[in-house]
């Protein structure tokens, strides 16, 4: 095919984003389908994209390489794998959801507010869909502003607070990424992603290597976001507005774990095998980011604090996954298997707590909008008195925790089972924090919120509107869906890291 | 003939010069229009130098040779090479603007505009010079009027700060000059032309004896610490335009020139000392940048962040170190440092502007007392924040590529360099992002509520500047092909 399609999954949005730019106030209505319809697009063609991908070739595919600034040496290469292309249907259905939703919340300076959910949106397919690091990195920049001023004039009460840190630390993380891709680059000459993969820069130089490693793990771990790096995290979601919320948790932490797979785990496997096998720091990590999320989210009274929390400890089971992974390919021969599986669950725990997460932040949006209050200590009863909201939310939470037959289930297998075969210790003591996070979904959400005696302050409470359905409906529907069947997912996934591992354990042994 | 294009541009803020000084001092505006006019037409001319340089073949291009003073072998010898066009575009912009943001100015203006194009063409004569004689009568032209400019229209503490300034900037090109003189005679050609001088080549000895003199010298103005500390009181006392001139313009001019006379005549030397002088800018990036943070006024917040930033043009200077090792890192370290020039006299430019802005309607820069502001100036604020981004080396804008460029070189020749300015980098987004939050956002107070909105002329004068940042870093490939055309010709030169 040769219509570029990723370029225009990735620059619809900005071309919206021109447009809304003529617009004068008082045109709020119109801005606000123009964005729907701009924010549609991305979802054709995501649709387009995964149909057409060819599941038994597997590889890049739908590749686009033009010439970009060749006194840096540096090309706009884009291409979509089985890691990427469920990461960018997600992206394109949660912008579409959030564009959606906000249409109906966003009264302020909606203009503004929809120009930056649209360049918002350009940043995360860019950076999914790019192949080169100077390409890579500039649309991981890109991301950060729009969501800087989503939260900064959006936001709740302690916005300005929560978006300095919010970008203070990622930027942080990514000028640490900028360096070790500076490094890499003068050492193996090309910014092509894959190519510098497969050459494995000082494949022989564990010091050198472990450096070059910890640039790019600190700068995805912030993003992940990992335990002790998270603190960013709960102030940004609590403070920002729904959708913001809503992209923050449901795609750019997924940033962070597509990154570490892409860099850290391609182009240093030996240095993530050493430093989860040998020197087991990463997988402490993962389990405490589970655990301690987990337990953290068990102490919040606040409702979107609580989810917010328990994103840092959804995605501990990535990172574990992800060292399962490495352990796995480290190790090699018969561990290969666990380490297939591991990685899976972590790319698939990617998708999943995208779609469950989501759906969480947009639920406590719409609580929020009619009840003024997140405090779960208020709620109570809930459950007779907007029963089409509980069902909607009971779903979401289930999935958000693991229950089979729904979609959250498939990943957290995948993860412990890999785990248990590569690094059973951390796989036990993250099996903890199911505990704690079922804990933590059932008595403090469902039951607090919804069940028990009903409260007079909630009598007339209405139930969820037209709209909110249509926003939530997508995501529950992929939830149970993929939840009885996940092959559509699994099937890119498990094609991409089976040979993933593959090349790694050939490289390494 | 061939039209005199850069003597256009350098004489023609002189010859409005005169002009305004003829006219009678209440006709505010006619002066005013002789200035923008004077201005323009250095601002036009530099553009199109800028787009029709042939940079296939490369070199000095658009040259003049006269006779001057045969006596002392100085000619009037000019010409624009890859790295200083796109300084004479940067003066020609900065210039301009600063006209235009100067529109309002009632006091004494036939005076200041007269001083200011005096200044103007200093500059513009620096950056064309391939005589180092004419080069230094240039550089005196452009640093004496800004003892008048800020003592006479500045603010706070403008004795002060005029004084510093002056004497800072005149001892360092005198210490220059002196070793320049030395180089002359030593020499022995009779000729101050900086082409000829550099091919004569100078025995090591001597070459490590004059670089500090001749290269220090000069970056006293290009704000190499610990000589920076005029720089700081000097911006901030100076007028608007004053300090867009300085901070933006003139400050490159004093980089510029200890590239060109120190590192071009002497280039073992430059081997040798650079790579301690490396440690100063990494001082510059980092102190500075912290101390900004600190700063309870506004443009000292900015003054601050021009120290900060010119150390990253001294780094990717020192990058020629790595020559030897990785000639690419070195092609890169340099090209930054010349991006960066042109992209961080924009950016403050546009910063500078826009204190002035703020200051003239507020008549306070204090922090505390600011605040809410984009709600009465959203395109000023929107101005800002661009120039903001720029300045913290976000993708998209011209900083972002000046910032890599050096970033890589750098890493090529000291990598703990690289890594200890990437803190820099940190630090600024923090106190970018605090400042704007200060300053624009949060709640308006009662007093600026009357304020009164942006004019034409200074809405034309920050647009004009953005355009720049913004089509530099989304769409680079122009002036980096005209900058890595001058350094690779340069680098070749001093090999």
């Amino acid at each position: 095919m040769d219509f570029p399609i990723l370029s225009a999954i990735t620059f619809v949005p900005l071309v919206g984003a021109l447009i809304i730019l003529v617009f004068k106030k008082g045109q709020e209505e119109l801005i606000g389908r123009l964005s729907i319809a701009f924010a549609v697009v991305p979802v054709l063609l995501a649709i387009l994209l995964w149909v057409n991908y060819d599941q038994d070739l597997g590889g890049i595919q739908f590749q686009e390489d033009y010439e970009w600034i060749p006194v840096l040496n540096s090309r706009y290469t884009m291409g979509i794998d089985g890691l990427s292309l469920p990461m960018v249907m997600l992206t394109s259905v949660l912008s579409l959801l959030a564009g959606l939703y906000s249409n109906f919340t966003i009264k302020e300076r909606v203009k503004e507010y929809f120009i930056s959910l649209l360049l918002l949106e350009m940043g995360m397919m860019g950076v999914f869909l790019s192949l080169d690091f100077v390409l890579f990195y500039v649309f991981w920049e890109i991301g950060l502003v729009p969501m800087l001023l989503l939260i900064a004039l959006w936001g709740g009460p302690r916005r300005e607070y929560a978006a300095i840190k919010f970008f203070l630390f990622t930027l942080a993380g990514s000028v640490l990424m900028l360096l070790a891709i500076i490094a890499v680059y003068l050492k193996t000459d090309t910014f092509n992603i894959i190519e510098a993969a497969a050459a494995q820069p000082w494949a022989d130089n564990i010091g050198a290597a472990s450096l070059a490693f910890f640039g790019f793990f600190i700068a995805f771990a912030i993003k992940l976001p990992s335990f002790p790096i998270h603190t960013w995290l709960p102030d940004a979601h609590t403070e920002a507005p729904v959708c913001g919320s809503v992209l923050l948790a449901g795609v750019l932490l997924k940033l962070g774990a597509y990154g570490l797979v892409r860099m850290p785990l391609s182009m240093f496997p030996q240095v993530f095998g050493r430093f989860v096998v040998d020197i087991p720091i990463l997988p402490i990590l993962a389990v405490i980011s589970i655990v301690y999320g987990a337990m953290v989210c068990m102490a919040q009274w606040d409702l979107k604090r609580l989810i917010a929390y328990s994103s840092v400890s959804h995605m501990g089971y990535v990172l574990l996954g992800l060292c399962a992974g490495a352990a796995g390919i480290y190790l090699g021969g018969d561990y290969l298997e666990s380490a297939n599986l591991g990685l899976n669950g972590a790319a698939m725990q990617m998708f999943t707590h995208g779609v469950t997460t989501g759906g969480l932040f947009f639920l406590v949006g719409m609580i929020y909008d009619r009840a003024h209050t997140r405090e779960l200590r208020d709620f109570g009863g809930l459950g007779v008195q907007i029963p089409y909201y509980y069902g909607m939310m009971l779903v979401t939470c289930l999935a958000s925790l693991g229950l089979p037959g729904l979609i959250g289930f498939w990943s957290e297998l995948f993860v412990f089972r890999g785990a248990f075969g590569t690094i059973p210790l951390y796989a036990i003591i993250g099996g903890l924090g199911i505990v704690f996070t079922a804990g933590y979904i059932l008595w403090k959400i469902v039951q607090h919120m919804f069940l028990g005696q009903p409260k007079e302050r909630w009598a007339s409470l209405p139930d969820m509107t037209s709209w909110e359905k249509a926003t939530l409906w997508p995501l529950v529907v992929t939830m149970v869906i993929f939840g009885i069947y996940p092959m559509p997912i699994l099937a890119p996934i498990n094609g991409f890291m089976h040979s993933l591992v593959e090349n790694l354990a050939q490289i390494l042994h | 003939m061939e039209l005199p294009l850069l003597s256009i541009i350098v004489f023609s803020p002189a010859v409005g010069a005169l002009i305004i000084m003829a006219l009678p001092k209440h006709r505010h505006n006619d002066i005013k229009l002789v200035a923008a006019i004077a201005s323009a037409i250095s601002c036009l001319g530099s553009i199109y130098a800028f787009f029709t340089y042939d940079t296939a073949a490369g070199g000095i291009q658009f040259e003049e040779q006269f006779a001057w003073i045969p006596a002392i072998g100085t000619s009037y010898h000019v010409g624009v090479d890859g790295i200083s066009l796109p300084l004479v575009l940067l003066t020609g912009v900065i210039i301009f603007a600063g006209v235009l943001v100067s529109w309002v100015r009632e006091q004494r203006p036939r005076e200041f505009f007269a001083l200011l194009l005096l200044l103007v063409t200093g500059v513009f004569g620096t950056f064309v010079a391939l005589d180092l004689f004419l080069l230094f009568v240039f550089y005196e032209l452009a640093v004496l009027p800004m003892y008048l400019l800020i003592g006479i229209w500045g603010t706070t503490r403008k004795e002060y700060a005029a004084m510093k300034l002056t004497l800072y900037l005149l001892i360092g090109s005198s210490i220059a000059l002196a070793g320049v003189i030395v180089a002359y005679v030593d020499a022995g050609l009779g000729t101050f032309d900086l082409l000829k001088l550099a091919e004569a080549g100078f025995e090591p000895g001597l070459q490590t004896l004059l670089f500090l003199p001749i290269f220090v010298g000069f970056d006293v103005l290009g704000g190499l610490w610990p000589f920076h500390t005029w720089s700081p009181d000097g911006h901030v006392a100076a007028p608007t335009a004053v300090s867009m001139l300085h901070a933006g313009v003139l400050m490159k001019m004093g980089a510029y020139s200890a590239l060109r006379v120190g590192v071009l005549l002497l280039p073992d030397a430059a081997q040798v000392w650079l790579p301690w002088i490396v440690i100063l800018t990494v001082i510059n990036v980092v102190y500075g940048a912290t101390v900004a943070f600190a700063q309870r006024d506004f443009k000292y917040v900015i003054g601050y962040s021009s120290v900060s930033h010119m150390g990253y043009v001294t780094m990717g200077v020192a990058t020629i170190c790595a020559l030897g090792s990785s000639p690419e890192g070195a092609q890169l370290g340099l090209s930054g440092a010349v991006m960066q020039m042109f992209s961080h006299g924009v950016m403050t430019g546009i910063f500078f502007a826009v204190v002035g802005l703020i200051y003239r309607r507020t008549h306070t820069r204090q922090l505390p007392e600011l605040g809410g502001l984009a709600r009465k100036l959203p395109l000023v604020a929107a101005a800002f924040i661009i120039a903001g981004l720029s300045s913290m080396g976000m993708p998209g804008l011209s900083g972002f590529v000046a910032e890599f460029q050096v970033l890589m070189g750098t890493y090529k020749a000291f990598p703990l360099v690289a890594i200890l300015s990437l803190i820099g980098v940190v630090v600024t987004a923090a106190y970018i992002l605090r400042f704007t939050y200060m300053v624009f956002f949060g709640p308006l107070k009662e007093e600026f509520r009357g304020l009164p909105p942006i004019s034409a002329a200074e809405k034309f004068a920050l647009a004009f500047m953005c355009i720049f940042i913004v089509g530099f870093g989304i769409a680079p490939g122009y002036i980096l092909q005209i900058i890595h055309t001058g350094v690779s010709e340069f680098l070749a030169a001093i090999q």
